[in-house]
């Protein structure tokens, strides 16, 4: 099962690797992994999507909490939570493909954010399932170039994830 | 006070209470070195390779229960003494390595002596550190032995930087009594709630088994868990790395358990319907296959360190705490309470017991005409009253220690158990005795092992550290062949070492006595005469039977109760 688990460390050098290398170190996968500093400066939060079996992800949440930068986290798919990515996509926008794309943008309330008379470049944000029907509506050859940021997400509701 | 870095380091070891550092010198620590030669406070043991230094202190902290601290330079002094961070890392045992790195301004810049210290450490300890700034070092020291001895202790790495301990740049000083880390606090106490439901469980038992671990012996909780057994008079066994924690002379104790465990611990393994593991980790060696380990039972798992629990087998009752106040929760809990193990069933489970034990699985083939190696085991055994410390390496012969040294008080049996490191033993004898100048130690090695780290006889020598070496020298690698001729049909692919030092010349060459031991008849004078020689090193060459195989054996992927006896024993003859 995919599971979203949001990490809050300390913004020490050295935290990434710490996580990236227990993943690569006990062979667990990995879909996405976003890191940024939060309100506070002293800690960073960090966003891993990854696949496995409960038992696994039981492992996982325990490995890294064994990590001691690791203040907290929390596996949001345990509970009701809102997940987005951004993805910016470059696409050919020339002649009667112009109208097309700018149509498309639209539906998935995409807004273009970059235009030259043969390319647009349509941002666009939601959870990682509008992002790939998006990419899919387009014609291969008409993509130029995808960029995403890799998923993050929130718990719904008053609670929150904090030291 | 205003102290330059350099000061700082040495400093911040006294004010930890450090006695000992061991270490060798290079350009990135000069600056400590010199430090170290102004002031007489913390003595330093120079070794002759990295790898040494790590293994001493390593020993030490096993012997002694204080963390072991090492010094080393950038570059290859970092990278020798991964072996012994990683082998430390293993078993869990609480080091600081202090490790000069080339100066920040050129980090990345793959100067002279540069490697990524931090990085290419950061899978084999606990937690490491870079130190930035003058004024960070006393508190991230502080932190690192409050991060190496607390919870599942294990070696934290601090790379200073040379220009960070610069003799020109000063700042105030001060050791922090206390350090708290919010990203950190380990486990103490176990829960409540758990301890009781877990006592339920063992209560109802039938068919119990204790299984207990190093973590036992790290948790100084030898003594709770003695009580806790023989209270219950419940049978026990002991992991490698936990031999010790409950004395072997003791009529409820099975013996080791796993790969080369007695037939009598495996079986009960296989058999019991209540497994309680105590700071124990379910390592493969231990298991054997998974499919089959323990197939009736439920488990209770006590560890402070919740990722072991359900790790490698699930578990029904985790209690995630230090083995001493948990075990101490549960004696307390136990004795107050009205509920007494089921007698009938537990006379009936100690006398299908007692039938495994009659097997007798570590009865072995005795010969006058060569040295088998169990029996310079059991002459150890008698002549020292089982209260030396031994160290070993790794292979056969530590199989041999483990099984016929019978030992009855933790701390005792210092021996790589999770990483295997050959190399490993007699450095770490160096450790204890610098730990306990007055006790016998004994460091068992064979010809393949003790050729790792050889050169460390020239530690012994200057630090005057009188330990024995008993060498059980059977021209193999013994484990190596043992294998080679159970799975893969007695092709000897490259075990055989070939050319070996007249090793009684090797020792004497290091200023110590050497003795070559080749008839059965010689063994236990040769013995005698070396523990008489207390203040020096003895290297004791005992020229072994070569084809002598580590029996019982569970083989690669087979269960418990799937054991290769030995050929010729009691047990074989009657299981057959």
């Amino acid at each position: 099962m995919r599971h979203i688990i949001s990490v809050l460390m300390e913004n020490e050098a050295g935290a990434l690797s710490r996580v990236s290398g227990l993943f690569s170190a006990r062979g667990y996968n990995i879909e996405s992994l976003t890191v940024a500093a939060t309100e506070d400066p002293t800690l960073s939060r960090m966003t891993l999507v990854t696949r496995g079996s409960d038992r696994i992800i039981e492992q996982i949440t325990k490995q890294l909490n064994k990590l001691v930068d690791v203040v907290k986290l929390i596996d949001l798919a345990e509970s009701e939570h809102i997940e987005r990515e951004l993805m910016m996509i470059k696409v050919r926008a020339a002649g009667d493909a112009r109208d097309e794309a700018k149509r498309l943008a639209d539906i998935f309330r995409g807004r273009i954010i970059d235009a030259t008379p043969e390319s647009f470049v349509i941002e666009v944000t939601g959870e990682s399932s509008k992002l790939d029907a998006l990419i899919h509506v387009f014609d291969e050859s008409s993509i130029i170039e995808v960029v995403r940021s890799g998923p993050t997400g929130i718990l719904r509701g008053q609670k929150g994830l904090h030291v | 006070m205003e102290l330059n870095g350099a000061e700082i380091v040495i400093r911040s070891l006294k004010d930890e209470g450090v006695e000992y550092i061991f270490g060798y010198p290079g350009g990135a620590v000069l600056h400590i070195y010199d430090a170290l030669f102004q002031q007489k406070h913390v003595k330093h043991i120079l070794v002759r390779h990295e790898q040494g230094a790590t293994h001493s202190a390593d020993g030490y902290a096993r012997a002694t229960g204080k963390p072991g601290v090492v010094l080393v330079t950038s570059g290859p002094g970092a990278t020798n003494a991964i072996t012994g961070i990683a082998t430390a890392y293993l078993d869990s045992i609480p080091l600081v390595i202090i490790s000069g790195q080339v100066p920040s301004p050129v980090i990345g810049s793959d100067a002279f002596q540069e490697v990524d210290t931090v990085g290419i450490t950061r899978p084999c300890v606990k937690h490491n550190f870079l130190v930035k700034d003058v004024s960070k070092i006393a508190e991230t020291i502080k932190k690192a032995f409050h991060v190496a001895t607390t919870g599942r202790p294990g070696p934290v790495v601090v790379d200073i930087p040379k220009d960070i301990t610069d003799p020109k740049i000063k700042v105030a000083y001060k050791y922090p009594r206390k350090v708290s880390m919010r990203s950190y606090n380990p486990a103490e106490k176990g829960h409540k709630g758990q301890i009781k439901k877990a006592i339920e469980m063992i209560l109802g038992a039938r068919k119990p088994m204790i299984y207990s671990g190093g973590g036992v012996v790290l948790g100084n909780a030898a003594k709770q868990l003695t009580e806790f057994t023989r209270l219950l008079n419940y049978p026990i066994t002991n992991t490698l790395m936990g031999l010790g924690a409950y004395p072997a002379t003791d009529e409820q104790f099975v013996g080791m358990l796993g790969m080369h465990g007695t037939y009598e611990a495996n079986m009960a393994m296989h058999g019991c319907d209540v497994l309680i593991a105590i700071g124990a980790r379910f390592d493969d060696r231990v298991t054997g296959i998974l499919s089959d380990f323990c197939p009736d039972a439920k488990i209770v798992h006590i560890d402070v360190d919740p990722a072991s629990i359900s790790k490698n087998v699930f578990v029904d009752i985790p209690i995630v705490g230090e083995v001493k106040p948990v075990l101490t929760d549960m004696i307390d809990l136990i004795s107050k309470g009205s509920k007494r193990p089921d007698k009938k069933a537990l006379e009936s489970w100690w006398e299908l017991i007692n039938s495994w034990r009659s097997v007798n699985c570590l009865e072995y083939e005795r010969s006058n005409k060569v040295i088998k190696p169990q029996f310079v085991i059991e002459q150890l055994y008698e002549i020292t009253g089982g209260d030396a410390f031994v160290t070993s390496d790794v292979g056969q012969h530590q199989m041999w220690a483990a099984q016929y040294y019978k030992f009855t008080q933790p701390r005792r049996w210092i021996n790589s158990g999770g990483l295997g490191t050959m190399g490993f033993g007699l450095p770490a004898a160096i450790g204890v005795k610098i730990g306990h100048p007055d006790a016998d130690v004994v460091c068992v090695t064979g010809e393949a092992s003790i050729q790792m780290c050889l050169q460390e006889l020239s530690t012994a020598l200057q630090y005057n550290t009188p330990v024995k070496i008993i060498n059980l020298n059977n021209r193999y690698m013994g484990m190596v062949r043992q294998w080679q001729e159970f799975s893969y049909d007695k092709r000897y692919s490259h075990s055989y070492v070939d050319a070996l030092p007249d090793f009684v010349k090797l020792a004497e060459s290091y200023g110590h006595v050497g003795m070559l031991i080749d008839k059965p008849e010689d063994v236990r004078g040769a013995l005698e005469q070396a523990l008489e020689m207390k203040d020096r090193t003895v290297f004791l060459d005992f020229i072994t039977d070569q084809t002598e195989n580590v029996y019982p054996m569970i083989e690669a992927g087979k269960a418990h109760n799937d054991m290769r006896l030995a050929p010729g024993t009691i047990g074989n003859r009657e299981l057959a």
